[in-house]
C-alpha cells in the first residue's frame, strides 16, 4: 500500500444517504481472482443502461468529473456486504478520498487497508461542502491528512476526526499483517494457553 | 471485578495483545470461507511466502456461485467456475477441509457452521462475508471481515479490531399467529434505520428471544448488519446446548456436559453496562414487509407504503422518492394485494428446517399461483435431505413450486438464479437492494409464511387470512 499523501482535486457529488456495496459494486462484477478492471464497473447499476451504453446524466459519465480524485457521498457510505471489490473499484476508477456524514464499519476497515481515505465530517459542514461544489463545480479542495483539514480555495477550512492508528497506517503506508506479525510470540503463548 | 456483558467476556477472552493508540489483537477461533472473498487473499500469501497458520481452524464451503439445479443440468460460467476451481486449490495446497459441493456437507456458510457444530457459545467466529453474524445466535462473537482481513486471519490466526461500542436490544411480549422471527428482525430494522448500530456490537436479550428456537435465533442475528452492526450476540441456554448435544464437532459425553458447564457462564452480569438500549414489544407486531430499497424500508402488512410529502426531512424524502420510483409504488397506496412475479425461499436468512416446515404448513393442499414462480432453496444438503425425509419436498412440489439444490441462489443472484428487470420478488433473504436480485429487480423482503402466502395468491397478502383457512 502506498503512503498518502496531500491531495488537490475537484469534487465528484454523489449525495445519495446510505449508498451501500451492492450500487458500488454490484454482484455479478464479484467473480474475479484480479482487482485491476473494476474501476470500469463502479455504480454499474447507475452508471450504465441495460445495453451497455452510458447513462448520460449519471455524474461519473459527465467529461468534467475524469480524473477526479474526492467523492462527497451521503450519510452511512458503504452499508451492506463486507466485498472489499467496494474500495478496490473506488480506487480502480481514480477516488483516493470519500467525504460523508458517516460510514458502515467493515467498509471502513476494508478502505482503511487499501488506503482510501474516509473523511467523515458533519452534516452541517457537509451542507456546506455541498452548497459550495454547487454553485462552483470546478471547486478544488486540499486534502491535508497530516493536518486532518480540507482546505477550500476561499481559504477557509473544515477539520476532520481521525483515529491515530488509522492515521498512521495511512501516512506511512503502514502494513497490518506486518503488524499482526510481528506479535507471533504473542499470538503463540495465547494458543497455548487455550 | 466490574459486571460484563457476553460480549465483554467474549472479547476479554480472544484478547491477545492490546498496544496504547492501536487496535487490540484479537483472535479467532474459527475462520469460514468461501469461494468468492478469498482467492485475493490466497494470492498475498503467496506473494509474501506465508503459510496458513491454522489450516485446522479453517473451514471453507461453496455456496455463492454454486448451480442450484440438478447436477445433471448444473451449468456455471466460466468466470465463477474459476472462482470454485481456485477455492479448491487453495485448500488442497494448504490441507484447509473443504465442503464442496455435492460432498454431503456443504451449503451456505452460514447454515453449515451451526449444523457442523462448529460454531459454539464462546468462540470467535469471522468469515468474508457480512452476515457471520449469524452464528452470534450460540452466544458466539461472529462478525463479518473483508478480504485483506481474511488474509490477516489466515496468516496470523488474528485480527486487528477496534473494540465496538455494545447495544442491548430486549424482545419482550409474544407474537401472534403468523408472526416469525423474520417479521421481529424487519420491525428492528424499521425501527432502527439501516446505519442505527453502526459500530456497535448487539446482545439480544428478553422474553420472546428466550422464547426462540436456535433456527429463529439465527435469523435475528443474521440481520444485525441490516441495522450497521457487524455482530448480534444471543446468550447461549439450554435451547443451545441442546441444539448442539450430539453434533460433529462437539465434544461428546463427560466432555460435553463440561463444555456446557464452561457456556452456562457466557450471559451478560446484573447491572452490566451497555452503550445503548432499544426495546421492541413484537405482541402488538403483524406480518412485516419492505416495501423500499433497503431493509429498514418496512411496514406491516395492513399498512400503506409511506407518503414522501410526509418524510420528516428533505433527505427521508428524498431517500423514499428515489426508493418508490426504483420500485414502481406509489406513497400512500397498499402493499396487499400488489402482484408478484416471483417468490424465494432461502439464504443464510431463512432457509433452516424451520423455514421450510413454516412454508409447507402454508403450501400444503394448495397450488402456486399461475404465473407466479416459487424457488424454494434448502440451506444446505443436510437441510435437503431432512426435508425430504419429511416430506416437505412432495408438499412444494404439488404446490408447483420449485425444490432445489443448496445455496445462495437468488440471495446474491451469482449463480444463474435471478430476476428479470423490473420483476417483483417477495423473497424471505435479507436484502432488498437494487439490482440485488439481478439487474432491476424488486423485492420485497418477508417471512417464509408471508412469502408461501404471497406464492398461493400471486400478490402480497396477508398470510394469517391463509392460515385461518382451510386449505381448499
Ligand atoms: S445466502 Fe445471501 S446473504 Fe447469505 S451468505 Fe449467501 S449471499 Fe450472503
Amino acid at each position: 500500500m502506498s503512503a498518502f499523501t496531500t491531495i488537490t482535486s475537484e469534487l465528484v457529488l454523489l449525495p445519495t444517504d446510505d449508498i451501500d456495496t451492492d450500487q458500488i459494486i454490484p454482484a455479478r462484477f464479484l467473480k474475479i481472482t484480479d482487482k485491476n478492471g473494476l474501476g470500469e464497473q463502479l455504480f454499474a447499476n447507475w452508471r450504465y443502461q441495460e445495453d451497455g451504453s452510458e447513462h448520460a446524466g449519471f455524474v461519473l459519465n459527465q467529461p468534467a468529473m475524469q480524473g477526479r480524485k474526492v467523492l462527497v457521498a451521503g450519510d452511512n457510505f458503504g452499508c451492506g456486504s463486507s466485498r472489499e471489490h467496494a474500495p478496490w473499484a473506488l480506487m480502480a476508477w481514480g477516488f483516493r478520498v470519500v467525504i460523508s456524514t458517516s460510514f458502515a464499519d467493515i467498509f471502513r476497515s476494508n478502505s482503511l487497508k487499501n488506503g482510501l481515505l474516509l473523511v467523515e465530517i458533519d452534516a452541517d459542514e457537509h451542507r456546506k461542502l455541498l452548497e459550495a461544489a454547487g454553485t462552483n463545480p470546478a471547486l478544488a479542495i486540499t486534502v491535508d491528512l497530516a493536518a486532518q483539514e480540507l482546505q477550500l480555495p476561499n481559504g477557509t477550512s473544515i477539520a476532520f476526526p481521525m483515529d491515530a492508528f488509522a492515521k498512521r497506517c495511512l501516512m506511512e503506508g503502514m502494513d497490518q499483517l506486518a503488524y499482526l506479525l510481528h506479535h507471533d510470540e504473542a499470538i503463540t503463548r495465547h494458543e497455548q494457553k487455550r | 471485578m466490574a459486571a460484563r456483558t457476553l460480549f465483554d467476556k467474549v472479547w476479554d477472552a480472544h484478547l491477545v495483545a492490546q498496544e496504547e493508540g492501536c487496535p487490540a489483537v484479537l483472535y479467532i477461533d474459527l475462520h469460514l470461507i468461501h469461494e468468492v472473498t478469498s482467492p485475493q487473499a490466497f494470492s498475498v500469501l503467496r506473494e509474501r511466502g506465508l503459510r496458513v497458520r491454522r489450516p485446522d481452524l479453517t473451514v471453507a464451503t461453496m455456496d455463492h456461485l454454486t448451480s442450484t439445479k440438478p447436477q445433471s443440468l448444473a451449468v456455471v460460467e466460466s468466470n465463477a467456475q474459476n472462482l470454485l476451481d481456485t477455492l479448491r486449490r487453495n485448500c488442497l495446497e494448504h490441507d484447509i477441509q473443504l465442503h464442496a459441493q455435492y460432498s454431503g456437507k456443504d451449503g451456505i456458510v452460514h447454515v453449515i457452521g451451526p449444523e457442523l457444530g462448529l460454531t459454539q457459545p464462546g468462540k470467535t467466529i469471522v468469515c468474508g462475508d457480512s452476515h457471520t453474524a449469524t452464528h452470534g445466535a450460540f452466544g458466539a462473537l461472529a462478525f463479518g471481515i473483508g478480504t485483506s482481513e481474511v488474509g490477516h486471519v489466515l496468516a496470523t490466526q488474528c485480527l486487528l479490531q477496534d473494540r465496538p461500542k455494545t447495544m442491548q436490544v430486549v424482545l419482550d411480549g409474544s407474537p401472534g399467529p403468523g408472526v416469525s422471527a423474520k417479521d421481529m428482525i424487519l420491525a428492528l430494522c424499521a425501527k432502527l434505520g439501516i446505519g442505527g448500530a453502526t459500530g456497535h456490537s448487539i446482545e439480544y436479550t428478553g422474553s420472546a428471544i428466550a422464547a426462540l428456537s436456535m433456527d429463529e435465533r439465527m435469523t435475528i442475528c443474521n440481520m444485525s448488519i441490516e441495522v450497521g452492526a457487524r455482530s448480534g450476540m444471543i446468550a447461549p441456554d439450554k435451547v443451545t446446548f441442546d441444539y448442539l448435544r450430539g453434533r460433529p464437532g462437539v465434544p461428546q459425553g463427560a466432555a460435553y456436559e463440561q463444555a456446557v458447564a464452561t457456556w452456562s457462564q457466557l450471559v451478560s452480569d446484573e447491572g452490566a453496562h451497555y452503550d445503548a438500549t432499544v426495546h421492541l414489544d413484537v405482541s402488538s407486531l403483524e406480518p412485516m414487509l419492505t416495501f423500499g430499497t433497503n431493509p429498514g424500508m418496512g411496514i406491516g402488512v395492513s399498512e400503506k407504503i409511506p407518503n414522501p410529502s410526509a418524510a420528516k426531512s428533505s433527505h427521508e424524502r428524498d431517500a423514499l422518492s428515489k426508493a418508490l420510483a426504483y420500485m414502481g409504488l406509489e406513497g400512500g397506496a397498499a402493499l396487499a394485494g400488489h402482484p408478484i412475479d416471483v417468490v424465494f425461499i432461502g439464504s443464510c436468512t431463512n432457509s433452516r428446517m424451520q423455514d421450510l416446515r413454516d412454508a409447507a404448513r402454508v403450501l400444503k393442499d394448495r397450488k402456486v399461483h399461475a404465473g407466479t414462480r416459487v424457488l424454494i432453496v434448502p440451506g444446505s444438503s443436510a437441510i435437503k435431505e431432512e426435508a425430504e425425509r419429511e416430506g416437505l419436498d412432495k408438499i412444494f412440489l404439488e404446490a408447483g413450486a420449485e425444490w432445489r439444490n443448496p445455496g445462495c441462489s437468488m440471495c446474491i443472484a451469482m449463480n444463474g438464479d435471478k430476476l428479470e428487470p423490473g420483476q417483483y420478488a417477495v423473497s424471505t433473504s435479507n436484502r432488498n437492494f437494487e439490482g440485488r436480485q439481478g439487474q432491476g429487480s424488486r423485492t420485497f423482503l418477508a417471512s417464509p409464511l408471508s412469502a408461501a402466502a404471497a406464492a398461493v395468491t400471486g400478490t402480497v397478502c396477508d398470510v394469517r387470512t391463509l392460515l385461518a383457512q382451510k386449505a381448499p
